[in-house]
């Protein structure tokens, strides 16, 4: 029995007094997150299912065909920006964490300065490199002589989510390859297996659980953002910008409840599957 | 010979994607402070973007680092005694708590606006303030500050020093005052940098929930994407930048040591 256990014992009030306190430490959470998220979501629930159309709204999202072109679009895009995403954060992370070189620091930190943008910041950038005065047209207009503009399109609003979600990912995959142990390896490569097949059969494997957790938060990132495709303001539907615009400009409160229900539904399961499989805590970014 | 190649291979598509991130950045920090963007930095460089952004915004900025520091007051009189009786009690409902409390992470702000909007907008004094603001940046930061906290009292097997304290007839109260807090104070400094760099930036949630007279640094910032000339967005940008990259740079300086002390 430990010291403090038999203390304890002794004076059963202490103890009590204890469990006591540690309620009390928990009221101010329980009452600001009742109150400012709970109650709240539960409102948003009821909305949704409170229109002209009832609990059919959140079938809505799927049979009607507007909305079920969003959805789509929403995850194809979310899906093309996490599979994009995972490559180039793999193949520079990786880099990144075998080889130390003059400048390393510099350019690890040049890679992970962008994950404190928001995403109308993001979004800006994006005009800043595929917009009308931007980079990419600028390049194009004096090698080719046209101008290449795709910042408003479904084009910038991948670069947008690329651009969010590489800084994130690169710090991920650098993480879980420091991990890895490098008698795996050697022994690999003591067997006679090629630097390939050691990259195919024994490094890229042990980095799935990186690879899920990472992916899950740029998957669900991508599809809740809304800053960055408010900024570009972009023709293409999305999920996110089609909640604002049926709130905002359709005043259908109901139907903005009940997309943003479904959006939370499926963002959050995406992040608890993941968890499930990789065992570690994770979360979608702003 | 192919060792070599790969590695350059490598490092050049590295550098590439480090650009793709960065030359943006600098174009804008550039353009914030060119008379003429479209004419390139040969037009001159002037502080006339600058001034104009602080005669067109200054509210909004001033507003920002108010929401954001009322929100880390909220957070740390919310979060820090919620970390340390999460951690000392463990168990299915201290775990269930917080999966409910990093929810907001997984829900998108738009989804958590609207349903602050949907309860709260016919409080027309609060929904006015900037405390509704504050409301939401609370919700959306929270976790990261328990989180933070909860780190180090893992780290540092906090439950054996609270006992210990109480063995000898420390009250709760005092425990918590002169062991807790201050062995918490790493993961108190990681939360708080992170809960203001947070609410600095927050744009999904705040959009939904200001209102004309409380705007805030990323709600102008859209603003001015919108509705401005490039060089004054630009400049713009460049105060946010400002403001956020000491943060950024302590927050990275921080992460580094814990690493080699770890």
């Amino acid at each position: 029995m430990s010291l403090a256990a038999r203390f304890r014992l002794r004076a059963p009030n202490s103890a009590g007094s204890s469990a006591a306190f540690a309620r009390l430490c928990l009221l101010p959470l329980a009452i600001v997150v009742a109150a400012f998220f709970l109650l709240p979501m539960l409102r948003l629930t009821a909305v949704g299912a409170g229109g002209p159309k009832g609990m059919a709204a959140y079938a809505a999202i799927l049979i009607e065909p507007r909305y079920r072109a969003t959805l789509i679009n929403t995850v194809v895009l979310a899906a093309a920006t996490t599979t994009a995403t995972l490559v180039i954060a793999t193949i520079a992370g990786l880099f990144l964490q075998r080889n130390r070189f003059p400048g390393h620091a510099l350019l690890v930190a040049m890679l992970t300065f962008p994950l404190a943008f928001p995403g109308v910041v993001v979004g800006f950038m994006v005009i800043l490199l595929a917009g009308r005065q931007g980079l990419i047209g600028d390049i194009s207009l004096r090698l080719t002589g046209g101008k290449l503009v795709f910042a408003y399109s479904l084009g910038g609003l991948f670069l947008g989510y690329l651009y969010f979600s590489i800084p994130r990912v690169i710090l991920t995959v650098m993480a879980a390859v420091e991990k890895l142990d490098p008698r795996l390896e050697e022994a690999a490569r003591s067997l006679g297996a090629g630097p390939w097949a050691v990259h195919r059969d024994v490094i890229l494997p042990a980095l799935v659980p990186a690879f899920v957790a990472s992916g899950a938060i740029a998957f669900a990132t991508a599809m809740g953002a809304f800053g960055t495709a408010f900024t570009l303001a972009t023709n293409v539907d999305v999920l996110p910008m089609l909640i604002y615009t049926e709130f905002t400009l359709a005043a259908d409160l109901a139907m903005a409840a009940a997309l943003s229900v479904g959006l939370g539904l499926v963002a959050w399961a995406i992040l608890a599957l993941a968890r499930s499989f990789a065992g570690t805590t994770i979360a979608a970014a702003g | 010979m192919l060792r070599r190649l790969i590695f350059a291979g490598q490092l050049a598509f590295t550098l590439l994607v480090a650009a793709f991130l960065i030359v943006p950045a600098v174009l804008s920090m550039l353009a914030g402070v060119t008379v003429n963007y479209f004419r390139g930095i040969r037009s001159g460089v002037t502080l006339e973007w600058m001034v104009q952004v602080w005669e067109l915004y200054a509210d909004t900025i001033v507003r920002s680092f108010e929401v954001a520091f009322a929100t880390l007051l909220f957070t740390l009189i919310i979060g820090v005694p919620a970390a340390y009786a999460l951690h000392v009690r463990g168990g299915r409902l201290s775990r269930l708590i917080e999966e409910i409390i990093t929810l907001p992470l997984a829900v998108p702000g738009l989804a958590i606006a609207l349903a602050l909007l949907l309860t709260y907008g016919g409080f027309g004094a609060f929904r006015g303030s900037r405390l509704f603001i504050v409301a939401g940046h609370v919700v959306f930061t929270l976790p990261f500050m328990v989180r933070a906290v909860m780190a180090v009292f893992a780290a540092i097997d906090v439950k054996t020093l609270d006992e210990s304290a109480a063995s000898l007839g420390a009250s709760p109260w005092r425990r918590f005052r002169d062991v807790i807090a201050p062995n918490a104070r790493p993961g108190i400094l990681a939360g708080s940098l992170m809960v203001v760099t947070l609410s600095l930036g927050e744009f999904n949630l705040t959009w939904m929930l200001h209102t004309p007279l409380t705007k805030t640094l990323p709600v102008g910032l859209a603003d001015s994407y919108a509705s401005m000339r490039l060089e004054i967005a630009s400049a713009y940008t460049l105060i946010f930048f400002i403001m956020i990259i000491p943060l950024l740079v302590v927050m990275q300086v921080l992460g580094r040591e814990k690493r080699s002390a770890a």
